[in-house]
Formats: C-alpha cells, sequence, structure tokens
C-alpha cells in the first residue's frame, strides 16, 4: 500500500514542536457531530494536521488519539494505512507534486515523465528538494485522464504538463512560490 | 438516428453551471420539491426500481432493488454513503460531474436518502479531487442557506445532512464496505459479506453505497419517468438470463491513444468502435489500435478485431472480458507492446492490493514480478501457464478473498494472456530485442 519512497532524513530538519494549536484542536473537535463515533473524525483529523505541518508527528498522533479517546496505535493504524500521510523525519516540501503512472497517462509518456522529473528535481521519487520546496510523488490515477499524463500539485490537477519543458517551467514556478513564503 | 441529446452533461460548460442559481434557473430542485410533497418514500423506490437503473460504479447491480434490501420498519438512522472515490484508473466521469453540476448531485443524493429514509449522507470522496470537492461543499452550503437541505427541507417534513468526507489516496476505499471502514476511521479492510451493509453498513447501521451518476440519474427517472429512462439504452440479452438490461444514459471515458481523449454521453449501448472512432476522434498518429481496456483496468483488455461489442452491462463478458466496469476506454496503438500495458496493469493492482487477503496481497505482487521477469526478457516458458493459474485463483469468484480487488487485478492477466497469446511468446523467445528495455512504445 504504501508508496516506495525513500525517507530524506538528510534535510537535518529541526523536530515540530507540539502541541497542537488551538485553531487546529478546535477544527477537530468541531467535526464531532457529523458522525456517530469519535473515530469516525481520524481521517479528516489527520488530514487538518498534514495540510497544517505537512506531517503528522508521533506527538500529533498521540494528541489526536486524546481528543477522540482512541489509543495513539489506533490512530497510526489507520494513518499508516494511507501511504498518504508522512511522518515528521519525513515531512512533506512546501508543494507536493504528483506524477500519474497509470494507464492513460503511461500511454502518453508519464513513466518517462517521472523518471526525468525525479532527475530534474534531484531526488528519488516520494522525495523532497533540498530547499524544502517540493515533494515528488506518483500516483495510481489521478481521474484527469483526459489531459494525459497528469500532473497534481497538493489536491489540484494541473493541465498541459506534457513535457519536459512545461514540467521544468512548472517546477521553476513552484520554487519560486516556495521562496517566497519563506 | 438523430443525434442524442444528453441529459447528465446538459449543463456543462453553461454560464453558472456551478451556482444553485444557475441550477434553479434550469428548472433543478423542481423535482425534488415535487417528490417530497406528493409521493412517499417507497413510491421513489419503486419508480427507480422500475426503470431498471443500475449501479454506475462498476457492478452494475440494479440500484432500486438495492434500496429495498433495508430492513423494513428499522428504527434507525439509516445512512447514505456516496461513492466518489473514484480511483478505477482511465475513470473520471463523476469528477466531471461534481465539478460541473454539483447541485444535479446533490438532488440526486436528497432524492435516494428520502427513498431510503436517511437523516444522513456522507459525500466520501476522494483526495485527489480537491477542486470538486470544494465545489461540491460550496453547493452543499448554497442548499443549506436555500432551504433545500437541513431541518425541513423546502418547507417539508424531511430533514436532510449531507456532509463531506475525504480520502487519502487508497484505490480500495471504492470497495463499498472498504470505504465504510475508512469513513468510520479505520484502515479500509473491506469486510465480509454477508451481512451486506443494507442490514449492517456504516457505523453497524443499515447503509446504501451509491455512486454520483447513478445518483444523478435518479433525479431524471423521477422528473421524466420510467417510460424515457427505458427508451434509452439496451433490454436484457435473451441469451444471457442474469442479464437486466442496461437502461438510460451513460458517460463514457475515452482515454490512451486516441485523438480526442474525453467524456461523452450516450444511451448505453454504443460499440466501442463508435466510441473510439467517432467520439475519441480515432486513433492517433494515424495508426491503428492494438486494443483497448472497455471499462478501467478491472475489466481486461480486449484486441481491436472486438471492438463491435456494445458497451452495455452484457457486452463485454460476451468476449470474457469481465463487464461493462466505468465504461471508460482506454486505447492503445499497434506500436504499444501488450508486455508493457500488462506490465502496467500488474503494477497497479500490486500497489493498490490492501494487503487483508494473502492470494490477493501475494498473487498481485507475483504477477507482476513474473510480468516484469518477462519484460526484462527474462521470462521463461512457463511463465504465461503460471500467470493465468495465479490469476484465476485468487479473487472473490474463485472464493480465496473478501472482496473484489483480485478478480480485477487477474482479469487483465487472464485476457490479455488468451487474446494475445502470440505476442508474449515472440516476446519470450526474441527477449528484449537486443538487451534493451522497451518502453511504452506508442508514447513516442
Amino acid at each position: 500500500m504504501s508508496h516506495p519512497h525513500t525517507p530524506v532524513s538528510s534535510r537535518n530538519l529541526p523536530p515540530i514542536p507540539g502541541p497542537l494549536s488551538a485553531e487546529i484542536r478546535g477544527q477537530i473537535l468541531a467535526l464531532w457531530p457529523r458522525y456517530p463515533s469519535k473515530q469516525a473524525v481520524t481521517l479528516p483529523a489527520l488530514h487538518l494536521v498534514q495540510d497544517s505541518l505537512r506531517c503528522v508527528p508521533n506527538w500529533a498522533v498521540e494528541e489526536i488519539a486524546d481528543i477522540l479517546d482512541l489509543s495513539p496505535a489506533e490512530v497510526h493504524d489507520t494513518m499508516s494505512f494511507y501511504g498518504f500521510f508522512r511522518t515528521e523525519a519525513d515531512r512533506l516540501g512546501v508543494k507536493r507534486l504528483w506524477v500519474c503512472r497509470s494507464l492513460a497517462c503511461s500511454l502518453r509518456g508519464a513513466d518517462e515523465l517521472l523518471e526525468k522529473t525525479a532527475a530534474l528535481l534531484g531526488v528519488p521519487v516520494g522525495g523532497t528538494t533540498a530547499d524544502g520546496a517540493i515533494t515528488l510523488e506518483l500516483a495510481e490515477c489521478l481521474g484527469a485522464c483526459e489531459g494525459a499524463p497528469a500532473c497534481m500539485i497538493d489536491d489540484e490537477h494541473v493541465h498541459d504538463i506534457c513535457d519536459m519543458t512545461k514540467m521544468t517551467e512548472l517546477v521553476t514556478r513552484l520554487k519560486q512560490s516556495s521562496a517566497n513564503k519563506h | 438516428m438523430s443525434a442524442y441529446e444528453p441529459v447528465l452533461l446538459r449543463r456543462l460548460g453553461k454560464k453558472e453551471c456551478q451556482s444553485i442559481a444557475g441550477y434553479r434557473a434550469d428548472g433543478g430542485y423542481k423535482t425534488l420539491e415535487r417528490v417530497l410533497r406528493e409521493m412517499t418514500p417507497d413510491q421513489v423506490t419503486t419508480q427507480v426500481k422500475d426503470s431498471g437503473l443500475r449501479g454506475r460504479g462498476g457492478a452494475g447491480f440494479p440500484t432500486g432493488l438495492k434500496w429495498t434490501f433495508l430492513p423494513k420498519g428499522h428504527p434507525g438512522p439509516v445512512y447514505l454513503c456516496v461513492n466518489c472515490d473514484e480511483s478505477e484508473p482511465c475513470t473520471f466521469n463523476n469528477r466531471v460531474l461534481i465539478e460541473n453540476d454539483p447541485h444535479q448531485v446533490i438532488e440526486g443524493i436528497i432524492l435516494a436518502s428520502y427513498a431510503i429514509r436517511a437523516k444522513t449522507a456522507y459525500f466520501y470522496v476522494r483526495y485527489e479531487y480537491g477542486f470538486g470537492t470544494r465545489q461540491i461543499q460550496k453547493a452543499i452550503d448554497e442548499a443549506y442557506e436555500a432551504g433545500i437541505l437541513g431541518n425541513k427541507i423546502l418547507g417539508t417534513d424531511y430533514s436532510l445532512d449531507i456532509f463531506v468526507h475525504r480520502g487519502a489516496a487508497a484505490y480500495i476505499c471504492g470497495e463499498e464496505t472498504g470505504l465504510i471502514e475508512s469513513l468510520e476511521g479505520k484502515r479500509a479492510w473491506p469486510r465480509i459479506k454477508p451481512p451486506f451493509p443494507a442490514i449492517e453498513g456504516a457505523f453497524r447501521k443499515p447503509t446504501i453505497v451509491n455512486n454520483p451518476e447513478t445518483l444523478a440519474n435518479v433525479v431524471h427517472i423521477m422528473d421524466r419517468g420510467i417510460e424515457w429512462f427505458k427508451s434509452l439504452g439496451v433490454p436484457p440479452d435473451p441469451k444471457n438470463p442474469r442479464d437486466a438490461g442496461s437502461y438510460g444514459p451513460k458517460l463514457y471515458c475515452v482515454s490512451g491513444h486516441v485523438n480526442k481523449p474525453g467524456i461523452v454521453e450516450l444511451p448505453m449501448g454504443v460499440t466501442l468502435r463508435e466510441l473510439v472512432d467517432k467520439h475519441g476522434g480515432g486513433v492517433w498518429k494515424g495508426r491503428k489500435a492494438k486494443g483497448a481496456i472497455p471499462g478501467g483496468n478491472s475489466m481486461g483488455v480486449i484486441p481491436e478485431s472486438e471492438f463491435d461489442i456494445p458497451l452495455d452491462f452484457n457486452g463485454p463478458g460476451t468476449v470474457k472480458a469481465l463487464g461493462l466496469g466505468t465504461a471508460a476506454v482506454t486505447v492503445f496503438d499497434e506500436e504499444t507492446s501488450i508486455v508493457d500495458v500488462l506490465y502496467n496493469l500488474c503494477r497497479f493492482f500490486a500497489h493498490e492490493s490492501c494487503g487483508q487477503c494473502t492470494p490477493c496481497r501475494e498473487g498481485t505482487g507475483w504477477m507482476l514480478k513474473i510480468v516484469e521477469r518477462i519484460r526484462n526478457g527474462q521470462g521463461r516458458r512457463e511463465d504465461l501457464d503460471i500467470l493465468e493459474e495465479v490469476a484465476d485463483r485468487i479473487g472473490i469468484m474463485p472464493g480465496t478473498t473478501i472482496c473484489g480487488l483480485a478478480d480485477g487485478a487477474g482479469w487483465p492477466v487472464k485476457t490479455a494472456i488468451r487474446k494475445f497469446r502470440p505476442e508474449f511468446e515472440s516476446y519470450l523467445k526474441e527477449g528484449t530485442r537486443g538487451g534493451v528495455r522497451l518502453k511504452m512504445a506508442g508514447a513516442h
């Protein structure tokens, strides 16, 4: 299930300090009334944390478990099932760039696009660039097959990234926007 | 035959196609209002059942019949889960619906929820549809504001809440009980059935799981009636006693080596050939097609010589493909190696097997390794037979797994080897033509 990515601990990142902000705690608590069980809030809570911290640190797993009356093992069990969530050592860059490799995209050059993008960024698939700007991911069908090969930034499809010229432009744009964020 | 006028996609590309004002200006929510005032839930169920509507998610189970499986007189709660996980490769019809006409889907959700007496509906949507998720959420907010969701919808006694629940990039969440487990906050391991979700589903309560396209059809069945719905599509095949017919409109996705990849709405039963040649603009680069998957990866592979099958619930089975699936056609041209196509399909299933059942977890991995070995020029003579044997033994049909993912993984292997065996054999004999690993040939 999990993506075959290599943890890029060489980035030597400082630990993310806990606890969760009052805002995130509030957002998690606000989801309670939607479901008849607190456990159902697990996935939305993991999303809220990762959206904000670019990973789900162990202390956040414990905190989510505490809020939802679960054992940390239960939260971790769910979290680790989805290759989607990242640990602190393996946290995401500012932007997550997905390249689809399923059939419709592969037939239009996706495998090569993914391979060359990894070379361009100097990271393995799943890795994050040294400047922390971009994490490269492979995707199994993004559901944007009419624009194959399909790519996605975080959760929005980007269109027309059909070759390395376009990909290089996209990468430059992403790096600039992340530099502006710092 | 005159050109078919789209129904489900009729508002696509129109100004204001996403807003509640635009939807209402086009007559939206009038059907809902009439149904809530004039019909009982059971009458809605009966109308949907009698229309012959079958689920658009892949299995084609009769929708109204599914609704009747709910326990009679249950004190509740009963839940509707909308399955917008849509992760079958090459499929994007529900994405187009929620991005462009979210209120049509919401009207369908309310009608279905009314019919099954649900007061809560969960809209489970795959993470990859960020834009669509925001469109649906916006539409839900608008509907609450307009009194179309929440307490006492449109002044009637019926109340409903819809909550959006995002997935996290796992194919298995499209399996209805995997979806339910995921919704409950657990790993998305499918459940052993029975009990089916209609008896014991989300939060151990009776639950109906339906696909957005199916629910969009419900709006038009309630609006235009059974006769209209049955005037489209194909009646049951008299040669197949298990065929319940394929009525109504269908969204077909076309992708791969065609000139115009995209989505088209047609009455059920268009031939694969017409879809490729007419609606997909023909095979690209002036080449011929070698084959296609007729309805998402799980349905298997068929050669160009079988492109005259109708894409209805019965058609693909007549050439021993698994079925219609999601009606997402992906074409590959004559320069593409079937070994590469099969490698891609096996890689997908090995990646997405949830790991719960050993035959699937190990079998999808074995099949990938063997196909990879063949592809790298190290194939053995017995490999094709081993592949077929593994493919035949994993899945819910041979009775070795809990859900159908493994059947879907086996079908591409079986069909590719049975329908393209000479190409595999010559590949085995000649290896990789001088040690060069082939890429997806058609991509170049």
